[in-house]
């Protein structure tokens, strides 16, 4: 009877023990998240300007957008916008590479959805973002 | 006979596994998040709260 229960006991412990575990962190330190996010680090120099004068606004789904052509003098254009993909490229490999190294794909668009939230509350004051009427001024 | 025993547990704890990994771990997202863009915007832990020079107006 008390093999029973300890048998018992040993198995409530291995069904309790996941719980416990299921707070732990994301895993974010692989050599490709590091990767990415020094790459996104060295393109900031170039975007801030244009975050701040509202020329790149952060769109709801985590990316950057060219919001406002116009504020980009004619020469620079092209640029801004080979700075807006090459960024949008490694923000969508960025989401994709954090699901994978967490053995969940299919968490993409919900750790997407995080950032999209996390840069919009980070962004400094004047900068514009997506929401769900459209652009707006922080 | 005295299998059955084994029976329970197990019929527990398999779908516990499995239904705590299926949950996104929004809190662990938040941070890993912030984490990410902090570096990326090089943010600086004393940098959140908007330095606004107050504005001397009587």
């Amino acid at each position: 009877m008390n093999k029973r229960l300890l048998t018992v006991f040993v198995l409530l412990m291995v069904l309790v023990a996941p719980l416990a575990m299921a707070a732990a962190n994301l895993e974010i330190n692989t050599p490709a998240i590091s990767s990415l996010t020094a790459s996104m680090q060295a393109r900031y120099n170039q975007l801030a300007t244009y975050y701040a004068s509202g020329a790149v606004g952060l769109t709801r789904d985590g990316l950057v957008a060219v919001r406002d052509a116009n504020a980009v003098p004619l020469k620079d254009r092209q640029a801004v916008n080979a700075l807006v993909a090459a960024e949008n490229y490694d923000r969508n490999a960025l989401y994709k590479e954090i699901a994978n190294a967490n053995g969940h794909p299919e968490w993409e668009a919900e750790i997407r959805g995080t950032f999209a939230q996390r840069w919009v509350q980070k962004a400094q004051g004047g900068w514009w973002y997506q929401d769900a009427g459209g652009w707006a001024k922080k | 006979m005295k299998n059955w025993i084994w029976l329970l547990p197990a019929t527990l704890i398999l779908p516990a596994c499995v239904t705590i990994n299926i949950y996104f771990p929004a809190a662990a997202a938040e941070k890993a998040a912030d984490k990410i863009i902090d570096e990326v915007w090089q943010i600086k832990p004393d940098d959140q709260k908007p330095a606004e020079k107050p504005a001397e107006t009587n």
